[in-house]
């Protein structure tokens, strides 16, 4: 089911969590809320779902406007970060909740309710653990019973709080894996938050990052990474160099002479230059930007040397070759292969 | 598929125990010198005094210990601690559960003057929260000549007595379900209510389960305070012998009379009960510790 959420704004005390917020969620597909903790994104899932209620905007589900339907009445699928299991009741039970509190009238009977249960355990690959507790557990395991007790209850649409945050960086890959999996099968409409932006670009179709109480951009990984619509969002996803640049004659200025890059597009003035440090190619001659190196580490393969740039204190990181001679105070010189340029004053 | 590997210690190298001494332990002969001071302080002030009500019960022998439950004002205590417990616990299990609840789960302004409120029975002195009823609802009192034309009797009758034990034995349950549930969150109930629960299936099934050993708890407690409530009740009493006399109140009365040994015999009732909530709440605490707040507070 579509999901429409309209101008909203959320207010916890004094501060704004989100601030005139809107954003279109496509039937069927698989979103991803990311920003840093405090974007807003966490309020934004609780405010879809019926647990926060907006300031002012409206949510729809659909055509129909949700905005003042009870958790309850919105038929939704929430999966805590912490889990959130029953840890009263087995497995079983616990998968089970969801229908068996449903009014008598539409209540399926036990037996029913049981196979139904037995079947997406099945899904989860928990086959024979129906009778443990939610203690005699792994975190992977309980975070697949979480999911299943969700979408017993058939969900328009399926909403994960940090679904992976709490466990360890293996089980992590693998449920994520197994997430993108049950989504193809089953076919939910799913929103999940993260802060975590490879597992967002990894298991996305689209990914809305925030900051701030603010959609920043929305796109898929592919469009975010590679178009990035403002200097959060550059700095934010993938790694980034940044220098402060004049426009001029359309081309990028900086100590006093262009460096190569035109600027046809750019208004005339002071801009932030950004690009990734992976993404320069070293040039001999020509216009180019010159810098000595500060710093080196090894990162990985690569060598990732930190240069200072021309007459100001400014550094910007590029990344070597491992076997390149370069030593401290030597002088590189090299140009972006891709670069965005934006105005000043919206740095970040 | 998600085992961590169990880590393989080597035993030759786990150092006996006394090699070392902690730097947080004593010398032997200190050592053994507190703990009997702790001891010996512990017998004269605890057990001694305990002991000393099943002895001096039974001094007569065991006819006369029973012969002072043959007795009708005794028998009429008994009964009426009785009732009394039943109906205050139950009032203050409800008031409990509402005001933890209201408590842990929600924001409102004004919050911490309301915890604070809660714990004002333990503050106060048990005598003038008797005082306090007295000063409501006596023959001196505003509401007094009303209460005396509408036929009903509060001060020095039965209804005065409850008042009074379900105002000291208020925050029992309180202020052990209100840590607990602070620490459980509202998550649970989250999530019930997102799989479309009521709010009433959701206490049923999700917040009772998850509180019953904390509640089983703060009930004892307070059952057992209730029962043995003295200086409150003693005021809104009025000693009326095999009316609005309670237990603790009995014992008095057959004190001040020199009837020692029925004395005694009452009290050894009231030390059994304390004996018995103990056993309980050890059980409780060993077996379900993690489900407790606040074990070991009171």
């Amino acid at each position: 089911m579509d999901i429409r959420v309209e101008n909203i704004r959320k207010q916890f005390s004094l501060y704004p969590a989100l601030d005139d917020v809107s954003l279109d969620i496509r039937s069927g597909e698989l979103i991803a809320l990311l920003g840093p903790s405090g974007s807003g994104k966490t309020t934004l899932l609780r405010l879809v779902a019926g647990l926060e209620t907006p300031t002012a905007g409206r949510i729809y589900f659909g055509d129909e406007d949700a905005s003042l339907r009870t958790v309850q009445e919105r038929n939704v699928g929430f999966v805590f970060q912490a889990y959130a299991l029953f840890r009263n009741m087995t497995v079983l039970d616990n998968v089970s909740f969801g229908l068996t509190v449903r009014p008598r009238a539409t209540r399926p009977p036990k037996a029913e309710i049981r196979r139904r249960a037995l079947e997406l355990l099945d899904l989860v690959q928990l086959t024979g653990l129906e009778k443990r507790y939610p203690q005699q557990l792994s975190g992977g395991q309980r975070q697949r019973v979480a999911l299943a007790r969700a979408l017993a209850v058939e969900p328009t649409v399926l909403l994960l709080d940090e679904p992976f945050g709490a466990l360890d960086a293996q089980v992590r890959q693998e449920l994520r894996k197994w997430l993108r999996e049950i989504h193809d099968r089953t076919g939910h409409t799913t929103v999940f938050v993260t802060h975590d932006q490879e597992e967002a670009l990894e298991l996305a179709d689209r990914l809305v990052v925030m900051s701030q109480g603010r959609i920043e951009q929305v796109g898929s990984p592919d469009e975010i990474y590679d178009r990035p619509a403002n200097p959060f969002v550059f700095s934010f996803i993938g790694e980034s160099s940044a220098l402060p640049v004049t426009v001029k004659n359309h081309e990028v200025w900086t100590g006093g002479r262009a460096i190569g890059l035109p600027a046809p597009h750019e208004a005339t003035g002071p801009a932030s230059l950004y690009f990734r440090p992976h993404d320069i190619e070293l040039v001999e001659d020509g216009a180019a930007l010159a810098g000595v190196v500060a710093a080196s580490r090894r990162v990985g393969g690569t060598r990732r040397v930190e240069l200072e740039i021309g007459g100001h204190p400014d550094r910007v990181e590029i990344d070597l070759p491992f076997d390149h001679p370069a030593g401290e105070r030597t002088r590189i010189a090299f140009r972006p292969k891709r670069w965005r340029v934006f105005p000043a004053g919206r740095g970040s | 598929m998600y085992e961590q590997d169990v880590a393989v210690y080597d035993s030759r190298r786990i150092v006996p125990a006394n090699a070392h001494t902690s730097p947080t332990t004593e010398r032997p002969l200190v050592r053994r010198t507190l703990i009997l001071v702790a001891v010996a302080f512990m017998a004269l002030t605890l057990v001694l005094p305990l002991v000393l009500v099943f002895v001096e019960a039974f001094r007569k022998g065991a006819d006369t210990y029973f012969a002072a439950f043959a007795d009708r004002h005794s028998q009429t205590a008994i009964a009426l601690t009785l009732t009394v417990a039943a109906i205050a616990v139950p009032l203050n299990l409800v008031f409990g559960v509402a005001a933890a609840w209201c408590v842990a789960k929600y924001e409102f302004w004004g919050k911490s003057f309301l915890t604070t409120l809660i714990d004002l029975p333990f503050s106060v002195s048990p005598v003038v929260s008797g005082m306090v009823y007295v000063l409501l609802f006596g023959a001196q009192s505003v509401l007094g000549p009303w209460l005396r034309s509408m036929g009903i009797e509060i001060i020095f009758a039965v209804p005065g007595i409850v008042l009074a034990t379900i105002f000291v034995t208020f925050p029992f349950i309180a202020r052990e379900l209100i840590p607990l549930m602070q620490a459980q969150g509202s998550t649970d109930e989250e999530a019930a209510l997102s799989l479309g629960a009521t709010g009433w299936q959701t206490f049923w099934r999700v917040t009772l389960p998850n509180i019953k050993w904390g509640l089983l708890y703060g009930v004892l407690l307070c059952n057992a305070r209730a029962m043995g409530e003295f200086g409150a009740v003693s005021v809104v009493s009025g000693h009326i012998r095999g009316r609005t006399t309670t237990m603790p109140l009995d014992i008095e009365i057959l004190y001040n009379e020199y009837n020692f040994a029925a004395a005694f015999a009452v009290a050894s009732l009231l030390a059994l009960l304390a004996l018995v909530t103990l056993l309980i709440k050890t059980i409780l605490e060993v077996r379900f510790g993690a489900e407790l707040a606040g074990t070991r507070r009171h």
